[in-house]
């Protein structure tokens, strides 16, 4: 399970050192969507996002799906809402504070990694010790 | 080229969610959840990216532009404001809620998972209500500039 994330996590960090060798750009997904919704003709935003669905369900295709987690609609609603506010009123995600941000080494996405692993730390923990989320 | 350039991109990227497990949630909230069967996998997976794309930006940053842009577009903002930190940790309580961040939810609703259907409706609401809210801001910014 570990050697797979490592190789996971290399295939991301390829996906990213390509879009910047290309495209001189960041693959910060939430920045990526965010200009999508505001510019529906931004064709190679659109692009990275079906590629993310291509890729996806190519792999998918070939492994056994993982046991699922059940989410009640009203958590995931909650989070949905808070994700989509957060990583634009905060400029990034998991993609691009947390791995091209900290691969930059810039100082703002070193502290937001931290927020936010802290927070989402915090938060699923007592959630979960309360019992109101499965696990 | 550019389009091309970034549906590769986008493909390696979702290829490498699913193959690091980051696309079920559990994964996620088993690194999250600081428990009894806590799991480190998350790391190795943003620990083996980030050095991925470490050195592939020190590679492409010795050329004088991208391959197919006239400039390589870097965030130029440098100082840690409340927009950052608020919006953060707005971000890190939805990701605890759930275990999903976008790359992942946006792979899953594509497999038609429903969990992730839910969620990246709600996130795109999110992300249009921060647009509203933005322009609106700003624009007062700018009439109270005059």
């Amino acid at each position: 399970m570990y050697t797979l994330a490592v190789c996971g996590g290399v295939l991301i960090g390829l996906a990213a050192a390509w879009m910047y060798l290309s495209l001189g750009r960041i693959a910060g997904i939430s920045g990526i969507v965010g200009q999508a919704v505001r510019d529906p003709s931004a064709l190679w935003q659109i692009a990275f996002v079906i590629g993310l669905g291509i890729g996806g369900l190519l792999v998918m295709a070939q492994v056994e799906p993982a046991a699922m987690l059940p989410i009640d609609n009203g958590w995931l609603m909650a989070a949905g809402l808070l994700v989509g506010f957060g990583t634009r009123l905060g400029s990034g995600c998991t993609s691009g504070h947390g791995v091209c941000g900290i691969a930059r080494l810039s100082k703002r996405s070193i502290i937001a990694t931290c927020v936010f692993v802290g927070t989402g730390m915090v938060t699923a923990t007592v959630l979960q010790a309360l019992g109101v989320m499965p696990s | 080229m550019k389009v091309l350039s970034a549906l590769l991109a986008g493909i390696v990227f979702g290829a490498g969610l699913v193959i690091s497990g980051m696309t079920e949630p559990g994964n996620v909230i088993g690194f999250l959840n600081l428990a009894p069967g806590w799991s480190p996998a998350l790391i190795l997976v943003m620990g083996s990216a980030l050095a991925t794309a470490a050195l592939g930006y020190r590679l492409a940053g010795r050329r004088l532009k991208p391959l197919f842009d006239e400039v390589f577009h870097v965030p130029t903002a440098t100082v840690v404001d409340s927009r950052l930190v608020g919006g953060t940790v707005l971000f890190g309580v939805g990701w605890g809620i759930a275990g999903y961040c976008p790359g992942p939810a946006i792979v899953s609703a594509f497999a038609l998972d429903f969990r992730a259907l839910v969620f990246i409706a709600a996130y795109l609401v999110g992300t249009i209500v921060f647009e509203v809210w933005d322009r609106r801001v700003k624009l007062k910014a700018a009439l109270a500039d005059g």
